[in-house]
């Protein structure tokens, strides 16, 4: 809960060998990553190459049909269900550690008939088991944190896409997550408005929180990720530091990715 | 006099009206609800006997049905206790009138709960599971404020067709309007004015229905912007 800053790092999130069908197109076929506390892991790889998916499953908002999910040492309890994809077997544990990995979508999700406030409170009190009070100076600080508070009254179609990500943003930092994921959280996004987005993420990660961000903004990746994972079809093609990665890469298809991405 | 002295009959008649009516809504609701609940719910069997429910019921006329499921329930209730060595049940008509007409509409708003959640889009219930809430904490405070605005228009209009239908339980002896407007026409030999009062009448409920829920749907579109040709 606290915010972990350079000591040891420990593990807050591991998955292994995630597999994941869509009837019969494969498009998981074996993911495993960790992400330790204060990492910054940018997901990239053309569209439907799984990146999505991959954080999805995290989650269990996909059931994956294989894999294990650790959440800070805690091994979710999983069990194939008829249709063999794997699903929570305990739905308590399964709430707990979705609380812990608190998720940012591509299409901001706000509850529509809620204000700004009432979307950041809402889980806090619900899951966490916030008092009213606490949890509405918890979303202030919040809201003021990514530079909506003027708009805390504003239901989510009054306001521009940045302010309803940032809104978004709010609402997952106030579960105070362990990690925090972002489903390509600027692809919804006018241009204009892709930046206000990237400078509240960039403050997050130099706060030192642990987050793993599925992107198509390659200037991100390269300069706020500590680490990037190329997804290539369902499988991890290629991992390391940004500026290897991203200068100096090994595979063909990621030399070819990042020849047609821009910049 | 007024009405020839049977307005206090007349608005009694009303009274027993606007009972029947929200009585047999509270019974639709709840049929609804579960109607749409099981033709969500991915279970093929809950899903194929909501599928016959609503198909059954919408495709025949509600006077038919009525009939049906008053005289047809009224044997069967007294088939059974014959056999049971009890002895003859006369079914009550308010019970009987308000389970039937509650049954039938169940199935209306069934199609109408169901299009109305379907509306919602699945990123919103996707973020509530997301933060950790419960299947049961989602429906409360996601599903059905949101829901509620989408059902709204369809609501509006079976609850008008279903007042309208409550004249129809006059056939099984329910004492409402309709009944005590004909026993008035047949003791004065006015058939017109009072048929002309109740219709007042009538129009007079509907009308504030659509006022009142007019005025909620606002209420529960808050935050929804407005769409603009």
């Amino acid at each position: 809960m606290s915010m972990p800053m350079a000591e040891s790092p420990v593990e807050k999130l591991r998955a292994e060998g995630l597999r994941k069908s869509f009837g019969t197109v494969e498009v998981l076929k074996g993911v495993t990553l960790a992400a330790n506390s204060g990492d910054v892991i940018a997901m990239i790889g053309s569209s439907g190459s799984g990146k999505s998916t991959v954080l999805r499953c995290l989650n269990l908002l996909e059931k994956p049909n294989a894999g294990r999910i650790v959440v800070c040492g805690e091994e979710l309890r999983l069990a194939p269900d008829r249709r063999g994809e794997l699903d929570a077997q305990d739905p308590q544990q399964l709430q707990r550690m979705r609380a812990r990995l608190a998720m940012v979508f591509q299409q901001f999700n706000l509850w529509g008939h809620m204000t700004a406030l009432e979307n950041v409170i809402e889980a806090p009190i619900r899951v966490l088991g916030l008092s009213r009070a606490e949890a509405i100076a918890r979303a202030e600080r919040y809201l003021d944190r990514v530079g909506v508070s003027h708009r805390k009254d504003a239901y989510p179609s009054h306001m521009s896409g940045g302010e309803q990500q940032r809104v978004a943003i709010a609402r997952a930092l106030a579960m105070e997550p362990d990690v925090m994921l972002f489903d390509e959280p600027t692809s919804a996004l006018d241009p204009e408005l892709v930046g206000e987005v990237l400078r509240v993420m960039r403050s997050l990660a130099e706060e030192g929180r642990t987050m793993l961000v599925v992107t198509h903004e390659m200037g991100f990746a390269r300069e706020v990720a500590s680490r990037v994972i190329f997804l290539h079809r369902g499988v991890i093609e290629e991992e390391g530091p940004p500026a290897e990665i991203l200068s100096n890469p090994r595979s063909e298809r990621l030399q070819s990715f990042l020849a047609n991405s821009l910049k | 006099m007024f009405l020839h002295g049977y307005f206090p009959a007349i608005l009694e008649g009303l009274r027993s009206t606007l009972l029947i009516s929200a009585t047999s809504l509270s019974i639709a609701c709840l049929f609804g609800l579960i109607g749409a609940g099981a033709k969500l719910s991915g279970s093929r069997v809950a899903g194929l006997a909501a599928d016959v429910y609503t198909t059954l019921i919408r495709g025949l006329p509600e006077l038919v049905l009525l009939l049906l499921i008053f005289y047809g329930g009224q044997i069967m209730v007294n088939a059974l206790a014959d056999r049971a060595g009890l002895g003859y049940f006369d079914i009550n008509p308010f019970l009987a009138g308000t389970l039937t007409l509650g049954f039938i509409f169940g199935a209306y708003l069934t199609e109408t709960f169901r299009g109305a959640i379907l509306a919602i889009p699945r990123g919103q219930m996707e973020a509530g599971k997301a933060y950790g809430m419960t299947r049961g904490q989602v429906l409360r405070r996601i599903i059905l404020p949101q829901m509620v605005r989408h059902a709204i228009p369809g609501f509006t209009n079976n609850w008008l067709v279903m007042i309208k239908a409550t004249a129809l339980l006059s056939i099984i002896g329910l004492d409402d309007m309709v009944h005590r407007a004909n026993l008035a026409s047949a003791a004065t030999r006015a058939p017109f004015t009072f048929y002309a009062t109740i219709a007042g009448l009538y129009l007079a409920v509907t009308t504030i229905s659509i006022l009142l829920l007019g005025w909620l749907e606002r209420r529960f579109s808050l935050g929804v912007r407005k769409v603009e040709f």
